[in-house]
């Protein structure tokens, strides 16, 4: 029930006719030598860490442990109520979800790194959205978890989620891979369909560069992960539609990788490039001082 | 290639806000705690690289600070460790050391004194994702991640004892994963860390000490 890359993935679900989410849970049972029991109830746990994190900013806004952050969330859910939403539904609740967790990270809160705390926004925000717009039941969703997961796995494996080695691009951008993927199976979407998507919000996010200012997980990290569900979302509905990639997802996770290995070390997590060394950061900051 | 979980990828559960600054820091002075007989009195925390740079801004202190305690790292009680710190009358403190250079640049000396007086030194790198490296016990380079339950003998280096404690573990069926022997030179004081899949039996520890050569063994259990 292993798979090295997005291609047996796939062949697993052709032969087993079986979608991304179960071929991840069975080899997580498998491999990881546990029970479907166990496996259930440690995502069940991670669903409910994901609703905390997600949902207390807007009720009791948090400054953040630098000061960069705090009370986004709840701007958006306000703006969003009174019926100004420029986003719309599914898109408007997951960008408040995704800033509002990173409220949480930021001010030592409880999160689930998925699959890092500077990234943590991005899932949970998609899939909350998407539970609240279309009444998925908790334990959809929690299938649906299983589903970013092996996207995540994927980049792990083949390529890096840490922004340190491969910049933003592998955390925000593999985060909103995972998401885009899982939306496409809740939506119904085939498992080529989920690697579509997030084989497209790949695409789109090359390159990103890792500049947090004061090399705090604040900001742009927080304006990034709200980014990282419209991108997820829009690859989502384009894979839905019948839009289909060229550029399967194994090679776009290599390209990520290869782009990431060739940016400067100050783009990736140093602060000292990008964001973080514009005046009005260095401002902010007093790292160099 | 080792195991990549689902819960690798979601996940840890962890305090913010950075899985190498806050989540790996906890971990590393939970393993280091781990090293010394309870209760703490004392524990210096000396920080290099990006930890000494951004540690106030990371929660990085706090997380450290709780990881001595013994607190996990998705445990909330990390935001007030400094309060119970004190409730526990633990003396602390954190110095940034900038000027060393030639480290891993997410690492942190930890020099703790137990009630006893006993003192001990452990260093650990904090490598990204939570995952962490334990890489000086006592100024001896070792190497360790935690994963494993572990195992971590300081005895004579001299012969017999290795066999000594592979026997010992064998008579527990215990299954080796790793077995790694570091020393400060020969004839001195060596260090054997053994790293094994499974829980291992509290009263291994009693078993190994009898031994003459050995001056302590110490169980930090997955």
């Amino acid at each position: 029930m292993d798979f090295k890359n997005a291609k047996e993935l796939l062949a697993l679900c052709q032969k087993k006719k079986l979608p991304i989410s179960e071929v991840m849970r069975q080899r997580e049972i498998l491999l990881g030598e546990t029970t479907a029991e166990i496996v259930d109830q440690r995502m069940d746990r991670v669903l409910e860490i994901m609703k905390d994190a997600a949902f207390s900013p807007i009720k009791d806004p948090v400054i953040s442990m630098g000061g960069l952050i705090g009370g986004e969330a709840r701007k958006l859910c306000e703006f969003h109520n009174l019926g100004k939403s420029l986003c719309g539904n599914v898109l408007g609740k997951g960008i408040t979800y995704a800033m509002a967790t990173l409220e949480t990270n930021a001010s030592m809160g409880l999160i689930v790194a998925s699959p890092t705390a500077g990234s943590a926004g991005i899932v949970p925000g998609m899939m909350l959205a998407l539970q609240e717009v279309y009444g998925f039941s908790d334990k959809k969703i929690r299938q649906a978890l299983f589903n970013t997961g092996a996207i995540g796995y994927l980049a792990m494996r083949n390529a890096t989620v840490a922004g340190a080695v491969g910049g933003c691009q592998a955390e925000v951008g593999i985060a909103s891979a995972m998401a885009a993927s899982a939306a496409v199976e809740l939506l119904g979407g085939t498992p080529l369909q989920c690697t579509y998507a997030a084989s497209t919000v790949l695409m789109n996010m090359l390159g990103l560069v890792c500049d947090p200012v004061g090399g705090l997980v604040e900001y742009p990290c927080q304006n990034r992960n709200a980014a990282g569900v419209s991108n997820a979302l829009i690859a989502a509905e384009m894979s839905l539609a019948g839009i289909t990639q060229f550029i399967p997802l194994d090679e776009m996770i290599d390209a990520m990788y290869t782009v990431g290995k060739k940016l400067p070390a100050e783009l990736r997590e140093t602060a000292l490039g990008g964001c973080a060394a514009t005046p009005s950061a260095c401002e902010k900051c007093h790292l160099c001082s | 290639m080792s195991f990549i979980s689902v819960f690798d990828v979601m996940g840890p559960n962890m305090i913010g806000p950075s899985s190498s600054h806050t989540a790996g820091a906890a971990r590393i002075a939970f393993l280091a705690q781990k090293m010394i007989t309870p209760p703490l009195k004392k524990v210096e925390f000396i920080l290099y690289g990006s930890f000494a740079r951004t540690y106030k801004g990371h929660g990085t202190d706090r997380a450290l600070l709780g990881g001595i305690m013994g607190f996990s790292t998705d445990d909330m009680r990390i935001r007030n460790s400094f309060d119970i710190a004190r409730e526990q009358g633990i003396d602390f403190s954190f110095t940034p050391n900038e000027a060393e250079t030639d480290v891993h640049p997410n690492t942190v000396d930890i020099h703790m004194v137990n009630e006893q007086g006993q003192e001990m030194t452990v260093r650990g790198e904090s490598l990204g994702g939570g995952k962490v490296r334990i890489v000086e016990i006592n100024h001896v380079k070792v190497d360790f991640t935690g994963e494993y339950s572990a195992i971590i003998v300081i005895h004579q280096d001299t012969p017999g004892v290795v066999a000594y404690i592979t026997r010992c573990l064998s008579e527990r069926n215990i299954n080796i994963a790793f077995m790694r022997l570091f020393r400060e030179s020969k004839g001195t004081t060596a260090y054997t860390i053994v790293e094994s899949d499974g829980h291992l039996p509290e009263d291994i520890v009693e078993s190994i000490h009898r031994n003459t050569n050995i001056h302590d063994v110490m169980v930090v259990q997955m």
